[in-house]
């Protein structure tokens, strides 16, 4: 390179077509020198699967968890319109609508009380933050004791409010809900944090604006804070629809699926059929559906996140 | 920065201007509402720290006891003595590290290639990295379990095999999310900077290692910290590659706290706050970092 010129200025004549195809040649290898470790751990570990899984589903598997007979598209024309699988979506998005709307509700407020300007405020955004430090495990042994059907705090504030008891992970009705409440609050503090962060992004002048224009607290939230959240509202929305789709650890440590599969959820599902009965060909073919369920998902959240990471 | 500061100083006036304008009664309400939030928010940790100081027969009594008013502390070293808690404890510490330091090292080596080297093919091998965020690890177990049990044959299993601390990390060693996040803030550091490195005879590795690393450490930090959070929080996998009690991370060997011959819950609740106490300390010294690597992305993986 230094040989070709004597002045530091060859930057801005064109270089040469063999010149240039060398520099792109030479970019290339160490382009690939520094990329080879994720190249070679992404096609083991993600595009591999992928494809493996795919294929998996077009074998029926025998009760020992070998690979059994080719079946091509039977096995999935079955599972994935058969009432196992349907059940279990169903199941996946009532649990989604009973996390992420109550989640994004109790978010919003923590983190708009959390907005508050007052001293030691920042202890209390710790305390409102500190669910992110719990994780699936922790958090489900701390409400298995609180939903303790004879002892626990939560039969204790029923029997407070006159209410009768539950015993809230064995009902079939209210398994999904017990379920869910420990998601809520395990998910409560990640909501708050990006909420916050977003009520932060909010310029203090428009609020001034709305207090000169004499508007009401109800009308800034409605006519501010909510437009003006509306990326981060579509972040929380997304990222705990995922989560929903996502979640096992709950559900294994709290119900294990049941009562009466209730809170089979399609991970759940997935798990028992492959580790549980060996059958691998039918999680397969469920996991693969899962993909194509998140898929839609995760495109929504990357396009949001690319936006964000670019205008921040 | 001098916008900066002004921006700051701006900022602090208005901040006083409020606080001065609240009226006594607003002042106590917000304080109110705060604290009855704080108090539902934390009534689970309190409760289990409760349940971990009562006596044996305490915790089945009926109504629930909200303080404990003669402190066990010795469950703590009971939870210690009948579960392999420390075990569980160091198995995770390795798995994370590993996973963390890992992850730094890949994705900083691939980030650094699609923010500096121009190559043919960049674009699309970009492209083909961001896909994998579409891939659940949940659709790609069934094959990773299997490709884990079938390297357990080859080699007498020392690359990968079930109850392995390879088979706990190796499969996370990689981020796209990483990759993509130091992507972003390597491609804000100036091409001049680049070219003077070149003049003063700094190869790739060397300016990656001595130029850019030092000037991406807040990144860098939030990329460890959020790492570290999903490591030490994974349930699915280490569930299945561990079958040795030995091998088991503390998330595992809680869950399976229910199922096992303790004393009595109270010593189970000792455990969980004990495997508890790494993350909040995280929370508490490295909030900042904690916040921002969530905000920029919480992508759960």
């Amino acid at each position: 390179m230094a040989a070709t010129t004597a002045e530091p200025v060859p930057r801005l004549q064109p270089p040469e077509p063999l010149a240039r195809v060398l520099a792109q040649l030479k970019n290339l290898g160490f382009g690939l020198l520094f990329l080879w470790p994720s190249i070679l751990l992404f096609s083991a570990f993600v595009f591999y699967p992928l494809i493996k899984s795919v294929y998996l589903g077009f074998y029926e598997s025998d009760p020992l968890g070998n690979q059994g007979d080719f079946v091509a598209f039977d096995q999935y024309r079955s599972v994935l319109g058969g009432s196992e699988f349907r059940d279990s979506l169903w199941i996946t998005f009532k649990f989604t609508l009973l996390t992420v709307v109550p989640g994004i509700v109790l978010g919003l407020g923590l983190a708009m009380l959390a907005n508050q300007k007052l001293p030691g405020i920042s202890i209390f955004r710790t305390i409102f933050a500190s669910t992110v430090a719990t994780s699936v495990a922790v958090a489900s042994m701390m409400w298995l004791t609180l939903l303790n059907p004879t002892t626990g705090l939560v039969t204790w504030i029923l029997d407070q409010l006159g209410q009768p008891r539950l015993n809230l992970l064995n009902d079939p009705d209210w398994a999904l809900v017990a379920v869910s409440l420990t998601t809520i609050w395990l998910n409560l503090g990640l909501a708050t944090i990006v909420f916050l962060a977003g009520l932060q992004g909010i310029p203090e002048r428009l609020y001034e604006s709305a207090r000169i224009d004499g508007a009401s607290r109800l009308g800034t939230f409605l006519h501010v804070t909510l437009p003006m959240l509306s990326p981060t509202l579509l972040f929380v929305t997304v990222i705990g629809t995922i989560l929903a789709f996502e979640s096992f650890g709950q559900i294994h440590i709290l119900t294990r699926g049941g009562p009466l599969d209730e809170t089979k959820v399609i991970v759940y599902s997935i798990w028992e059929d492959a580790f549980q009965s060996f059958d691998y060909g039918v999680a397969s073919v469920k996991a693969v559906g899962l993909f194509i369920l998140v898929l839609g998902l995760t495109a929504l959240q990357l396009r949001f996140l690319e936006r964000r990471v670019f205008y921040q | 920065m001098a916008t900066k500061s002004e921006a700051l100083a701006t900022r602090a006036v208005t901040a006083e201007r409020a606080v001065r304008r609240r009226p006594w009664g607003r002042y106590a309400l917000g304080y109110l509402a705060l604290i009855l939030a704080a108090a539902v928010i934390i009534m689970p940790i309190y409760m289990t720290a409760v349940n971990a100081l009562l006596p044996k027969q305490a915790i089945v009594a009926y109504p629930p006891k909200l303080f404990p008013s003669d402190p066990q502390w010795g469950n703590f070293p009971k939870a210690l003595d009948q579960v392999p808690l420390a075990r569980y404890m160091l198995n995770s510490t390795i798995q994370t590290g590993v996973i963390v330091v890992g992850q730094l090292v890949t994705s900083s080596l691939a980030a650094y290639a699609f923010a500096f080297l121009r190559f043919p093919g960049r674009g699309l091998l970009f492209l083909i990295f961001l896909s994998t965020l579409m891939v659940p690890l949940e659709v790609s177990i069934i094959p990773n379990y299997q490709t884990v049990s079938t390297m357990g044959h080859v080699l007498g299993g020392h690359i990968l095999s079930i109850d392995s601390y390879q088979a706990l990390t190796i499969p996370f060693l990689a981020t796209a999310f990483g990759t993509f996040l130091l992507r972003q803030h390597f491609m804000t550091i100036p091409k001049e900077l680049r070219d003077a490195a070149a003049i003063d005879g700094y190869g790739h590795l060397r300016f990656l290692l001595f130029v850019v690393i030092p000037l991406s450490r807040p990144v860098l930090a939030s990329l460890a910290v959020f790492a570290f959070l999903s490591a030490w929080n994974q349930y699915l996998w280490p569930l299945l590659v561990t079958n040795d009690d030995n091998m088991r991370t503390v998330q595992i060997g809680l869950a399976g706290l229910r199922g096992r011959e303790i004393d009595s819950f109270n010593v189970v609740m000792a455990g969980t706050l004990i495997a508890a106490m790494p993350m909040f300390a995280m929370l508490i010294f490295f909030q900042g970092q904690l916040v921002r690597g969530l905000t920029a992305g919480a992508v759960k993986r």
